[in-house]
C-alpha cells in the first residue's frame, strides 16, 4: 500500500492549543491535567481530567456555534490549523479527491445532555433542530467537510482509544485507491456531567486527587486513567499529490499499520497486542531494530501496563528501544488520543527529541522498557511506532518515518 | 393574544437560535431579503420556528420552512396565527 | 478513481451469509416474505408513550431476546442495538456455514450504526438526572453498563467474542449511509488482504423519545398518525416524511476464492462502491443530486458496469419531499435516459427508516433480489408525483432476473454512498 505523506498538522490539547504551543508545553513537561472546571466535579468519584477550553469567539463563524458541541468547535479549529499548515487550497483540488475521516467516541455529548435535559424536563418541543447531528459520531467529519468543501470519501470510526490510528488508516486506504488528500485523526472528549458518569462507570478512571499522581502508567502506583479532551488532525496526501503541488511540509510518512482484537477476557488465547505490532512492522517493511522510539498506549491500569511492557520487550528486546507516553500530560483523549500521539511522534522526529513521560516517580517496569521520563531525550529519530489500545480489546499500531 | 412579532424580535430570535453570520448586516431593511442570503439555512429556520411556536403558543403550517423564504413572509404567517396585524 | 475492488478472485468479495432483525419478523425468510408481499410493518409507537410528539408512527421489531437465545445477563447488559446485531450476526454465521473454518487472526468484525446505544442513553439519562431536573447527574443511580452505551464499539466487540474474530474489529459510522459504508469498509479489508472473512453490517434500535424529538424538530418524520400502516409514502405525491424504524442486517463477507474453496453458497458479490460528501449541509440536500450522482457513477465504474447493465436499483427513498427529488435527479444525472427504464424501489415504505441500519437491510434486499429473481415493491405509492417520474415499482413485487443491483444512500453529515452487487458469475470481469 502507498505510504502517504503528512503535510499538515493541527493540534488542540489540554496543555496547548496549536501545534507549536502544544509541542513546546510537552517539551517543558507541562501537564494540562487539573480539577474539572467545566462543571462541579465534587459529587463524583473522580474529579481530575485534561480539560480543553477553546473559545469559539473569533475562531469560528458565529453561525456554527449554536449547532456544535464544544468538541466539534475544537475539531473545526484544529482542521483549519492543519489545512493552513499544509498550505493547501482545497478549491484547487480535483472534485471529490479530498475527504475527511475522524475518530469518535460518544459524539457531542454535552450538546446531547443539554437536549436530553430539555426533552425530559420541558418536553419534546424544546429539543433543538441541531440535536439530530450535533450528538452523532461523524459530526466532526461532516462539519469539517462542509467548512472546507471536502467532498471525497469520508466517514468516522469508533474503536475506543485505538480509533485515532484507525481513522488515519482508513484515510490511507482512501489515498491508496485514488483520493489525493485526506484530513484524518480525531479531536474528541466532550466533558459534561453525563459523559463523566458514563466514563466513571468504566471502573478504570483514577480517583486520585493529586494531578501529579493520578494518571501514572508504568508506575507501581498506577491507579487507572484520566479522560481528556482534544486531539490532532493530520493532512495526508499521496506522495504524488504532495510532490505535484510541492507541499511545504513533509513531516513524515505513514509506513505501516495493523489492527487486531483480543479474545474474550478469560480466554486461554494470547491477546492481540504483539501480533498487532508485528503486523504493523511487517506492513511497513521495518525490522524491530529500525524503530527509534515507541509511543506507548500507557493505559495506566496495572495489568495492561505490565502486558504492554512485556510485549515491547518481546518484540524489541528488553530496554532496546526508548518508550514514551506524553499523554501523561493530557490524559487519554478517547478518539483523539492516538491521533495526538501521531502528531507528537512526527514532531519528535522533526526535532530529533523524544518528549517525556511525566509524573512517573515509581517506575515499575525498568527491566522491560526504557521509559523516557521527566525530561526530553535528544537523539536522531528516523522511525517511530505508535501503539494504541482501546477497551475492551482493540489493538492498533502505526509506523511512521521521517522524510529522508 | 400575544403582541405582534416585529422584525427586531425576529432578528433577536434568529441570533439566539442560530447565531449570526459576521459578514451579513442584520440591522438594515432585510424584510425582503432571502433567509439564505442572511446566512440562515433550513436548520436555522427549524430552530427559530420551533422557538416561535413555543414562545407564542402557535402552530405554524408544516411546510413553513422551505416555503417561507423571507422575514416578511414569516412575520406575516406568525402574526396571522397569533391574530395580530403584521 | 476511488476503488476498492479487483478482478482477482482473492480480492473480490462475496456475500455468503445473511442475518436479519427487522420490523415484521426476525430472520431473513420473514424479512423477504414481508418485502415481496408488499406488506408494511409501520404502526403506532408502542415502545413508550409518544403522545407528546408530532410523529407517533414507527416500524418496530417484535423482538424477543430470550427466544433468540440471549441470556438474562446479556439482555440486561446490552442495549437493544447490540442485541439486534448479535442475533443477526448469529444467523449470518450459521447461514454461511463459515464458523468451522474461521481462522481467528484472519477474521474481522466491522459494524455500523448511526445512533449507537441511544435508547439506553436516553432512558439511563432520565434516571441519573431524575428526568432532567438538574444539570448535575447522580452517579449513585448510574448503570454499571454506561460505558458500553457511551461507546458503540462495544457492539463490534461482542460479535467478535462470540465468533472468535481477532482480526480488524471496529465501528464505521456515517449517519444514514452507515449501512453501506460498513460493508464497503469490510470489503476493502478483504481486498487489501487484512482479513479473509469479515462479519459486517449495521444495527440501530433508536426508537426512543430523544430520537423522535430530534426528527420532530426538523419535521423529517411523517405525522400521519391516524393511518400508520400507510404513513410512509416514498415517491408518492402525498409523502410527508419517513417513519422511524429499527433493525439490523449482518453479513458474512469473504473473498470469492475463500468462498469457492469451501464450496460456500454466494448470494452476491460486492462489485463496486464509492462514497462522496456534499459539503453542503448537515441535513439538507441540494435538489440537483450532484454528489449522489457522482457516487453512483464512480461505483458503477468501480464495478465495471454501465447504466444499461443495472437490473434493479434499491433507492434511499426516505419519503421526505426533498430526498425523493434529490434522488430522482441523481438517477437522471448518473444514468441518463436509461433511468426511466430501470425498476427502482424502496423498502423504507414497508420497514421504515432504521437510520444507520437501513442500508445494510437494503443491501440484504438487493442480495435476495439477485438470489430469488424478485424485485420488492414500493408500498403505499398510489399517487404519482409529476417530479418523481421514474419506475418506482408501485405496490406489487416483480418477478425478474436481477444480475446487477445498485443500492444508494444519503446521510446526515452530507454523506452519499453507492454500492453495486452482482450475481455470482453473471458479469464478465
Amino acid at each position: 500500500m502507498t505510504a502517504p505523506v503528512v503535510t499538515g498538522i493541527g493540534v488542540a490539547a489540554p496543555n496547548g492549543i496549536g501545534t507549536e504551543e502544544y509541542w513546546a508545553a510537552v517539551l517543558r513537561g507541562e501537564s494540562g491535567i487539573r480539577r474539572i472546571t467545566r462543571f462541579d466535579p465534587t459529587d463524583y468519584t473522580a474529579a481530575l481530567a485534561g480539560e480543553l477550553i477553546v473559545d469559539p469567539a473569533g475562531r469560528l463563524p458565529g453561525r456554527l456555534v449554536p449547532q456544535t458541541d464544544h468538541m466539534t468547535q475544537a475539531a473545526l479549529v484544529v482542521a483549519e490549523q492543519a489545512l493552513a499548515d499544509a498550505e493547501v487550497v482545497t478549491e484547487d483540488l480535483p472534485e471529490y479527491s479530498a475527504g475527511v475521516v475522524t475518530s469518535a467516541s460518544g459524539g457531542g455529548f454535552e450538546f446531547g445532555q443539554r437536549e436530553l435535559e430539555a426533552l425530559w424536563h420541558k418536553g419534546g418541543k424544546y429539543v433543538s433542530a441541531y440535536q439530530s447531528f450535533a450528538w452523532f459520531y461523524p459530526v466532526n467529519t461532516g462539519q469539517i467537510s462542509i467548512r472546507h468543501d471536502l467532498r471525497g470519501p469520508s466517514g468516522a470510526v469508533v474503536s475506543e482509544q485505538a480509533g485515532g490510528l484507525d481513522a488515519v488508516a482508513k484515510a490511507r486506504r482512501n489515498l491508496g485507491v485514488g483520493a489525493r488528500l485526506m484530513v484524518a485523526g480525531g479531536v474528541d472528549g466532550s466533558l459534561c456531567p453525563w459523559s463523566w458518569v458514563c466514563q466513571l462507570q468504566s471502573g478504570r478512571v483514577s480517583d486520585r486527587s493529586d494531578p501529579k499522581r493520578a494518571y501514572v502508567p508504568f508506575d507501581a502506583e498506577a491507579s487507572g486513567w484520566l479522560p481528556g479532551e482534544g486531539g490532532a488532525l493530520l493532512v495526508l496526501e499521496s506522495p504524488e499529490a504532495a510532490a505535484e503541488r510541492d507541499a511545504g511540509h513533509r513531516y513524515g510518512q505513514i509506513l505501516g499499520y495493523a489492527a487486531t482484537f483480543d479474545p474474550r477476557p478469560g480466554s486461554d488465547r494470547p491477546d492481540g497486542l504483539r501480533r498487532c505490532i508485528e503486523l504493523a512492522l511487517a506492513d511497513a517493511r521495518v525490522e524491530p531494530s529500525e524503530v527509534d522510539v515507541v509511543f506507548a498506549d500507557a493505559a495506566g491500569v496495572p495489568a495492561a501496563d505490565r502486558r504492554e511492557a512485556e510485549v515491547l520487550a518481546e518484540v524489541f528486546g528488553a530496554r532496546q528501544v526508548p518508550v514514551t507516553a506524553p499523554k501523561t500530560m493530557t490524559g487519554r483523549l478517547l478518539g483523539g488520543g492516538a491521533a495526538l500521539d501521531l502528531a507528537t511522534a512526527l514532531l519528535a522526529m522533526r526535532d530529533s527529541v523524544i518528549p517525556p513521560t511525566v509524573h512517573i516517580d515509581q517506575f515499575d517496569h525498568a527491566s522491560l522498557i526504557d521509559l523516557v521520563r521527566t525530561t526530553p531525550r535528544e537523539q536522531p529519530l528516523r522511525t517511530a511506532l505508535v501503539v494504541a489500545r482501546g477497551f475492551p480489546g482493540f489493538n492498533s499500531a502505526m509506523v511512521l518515518r521521517r522524510p529522508a | 393574544m400575544s403582541a405582534p412579532l416585529s422584525l427586531d424580535d425576529l432578528v433577536i430570535l434568529l441570533k439566539e437560535c442560530a447565531g449570526e453570520d459576521e459578514t451579513v448586516d442584520l440591522t438594515g431593511d432585510i424584510l425582503d431579503t432571502e433567509f439564505e442570503d442572511l446566512g440562515y439555512d433550513s436548520l436555522a429556520l427549524f430552530n427559530t420556528v420551533g422557538r416561535i411556536e413555543r414562545d407564542y403558543e402557535v402552530q405554524l403550517p408544516d411546510g413553513v420552512v422551505g416555503e417561507v423564504t423571507t422575514p416578511r413572509a414569516l412575520l406575516g404567517l406568525v402574526n396571522e396565527a397569533i391574530g395580530q396585524p403584521a | 478513481m476511488v476503488s476498492g475492488t479487483s478482478t482477482d478472485g482473492s480480492r473480490r468479495v462475496a456475500i455468503s451469509g445473511i442475518g436479519i432483525v427487522a420490523p415484521g419478523g426476525v430472520g431473513t425468510k420473514q424479512f423477504w416474505d414481508l418485502l415481496t408481499n408488499g406488506r408494511t410493518a409501520t404502526r403506532s409507537i408502542s415502545m413508550f408513550d409518544a403522545s407528546q410528539f408530532r410523529s407517533r408512527v414507527a416500524a418496530e421489531c417484535d423482538f424477543d431476546p430470550v427466544a433468540n437465545g440471549l441470556s438474562r445477563r446479556e439482555i440486561r447488559m446490552w442495549d437493544r442495538t447490540t442485541q439486534f446485531a448479535v442475533v443477526a450476526a448469529a444467523e449470518a454465521v450459521a447461514d454461511s456455514g463459515v464458523l468451522d473454518v474461521l481462522v481467528p487472526e484472519r477474521t474481522g468484525v466491522i459494524t455500523g450504526t448511526a445512533c449507537g446505544m441511544t435508547q439506553s442513553l436516553d432512558s439511563e439519562y432520565a434516571i441519573v438526572s431524575d428526568e432532567g431536573s438538574a444539570w448535575q447527574v447522580d452517579q449513585a443511580h448510574a448503570s454499571p453498563y454506561l460505558y458500553d452505551y457511551f461507546l458503540p464499539s462495544s457492539m463490534a466487540a461482542e460479535i467478535a467474542w462470540r465468533t472468535g474474530a481477532e482480526g480488524p474489529v471496529g465501528i464505521v459510522s456515517t449517519g444514514c449511509t452507515s449501512g453501506i459504508d460498513v460493508i464497503t469498509h469490510a470489503a476493502e479489508l478483504i481486498a487489501e488482504g487484512s482479513a479473509d472473512v469479515v462479519i459486517a453490517g449495521a444495527s440501530d434500535a433508536a426508537i426512543s423519545p430523544i430520537t423522535v424529538a430530534c426528527f420532530d424538530a426538523i419535521k423529517a418524520t411523517t405525522p400521519r398518525n391516524d393511518t400508520p400502516e400507510s404513513a410512509a409514502r416514498p415517491f408518492d405525491r402525498t409523502r410527508n416524511g419517513f417513519a422511524l424504524g429499527e433493525g439490523a442486517a449482518i453479513f458474512v463477507l469473504e473473498s470469492v476464492d475463500h468462498a469457492r474453496r469451501r464450496g460456500a453458497h454466494v448470494y452476491a458479490e460486492i462489485a463496486g462502491h464509492a462514497a462522496r460528501a456534499n459539503a453542503y449541509s448537515m441535513t439538507g440536500l441540494r435538489l440537483d443530486g450532484r454528489e449522489l450522482a457522482a457516487a453512483i457513477t464512480a461505483a458503477m465504474r468501480d464495478a465495471r458496469v454501465g447504466p444499461a447493465d443495472l437490473d434493479y436499483i434499491n433507492a434511499h427513498g426516505s419519503g421526505t419531499k426533498q430526498n425523493d427529488l434529490h434522488e430522482t435527479a441523481a438517477y437522471k444525472a448518473s444514468l441518463g435516459h436509461v433511468a426511466y427504464q430501470k425498476p427502482i424501489s424502496t423498502i423504507k415504505s414497508m420497514i421504515g427508516h432504521s437510520l444507520g441500519a437501513i442500508c445494510s437491510l437494503e443491501v440484504a434486499a438487493c442480495a435476495l433480489a439477485i438470489e430469488h429473481s424478485v424485485i420488492p415493491p414500493t408500498a403505499n405509492l398510489h399517487e404519482r408525483d409529476p417530479q418523481c417520474d421514474l419506475d418506482y415499482v408501485p405496490l406489487v413485487a416483480r418477478e425478474q432476473q436481477v444480475r446487477v443491483a445498485l443500492n444508494v444512500a444519503s446521510g446526515f453529515g452530507g454523506f452519499q454512498s453507492a454500492v453495486v452487487l452482482t450475481k455470482p458469475g453473471a458479469v464478465a470481469r
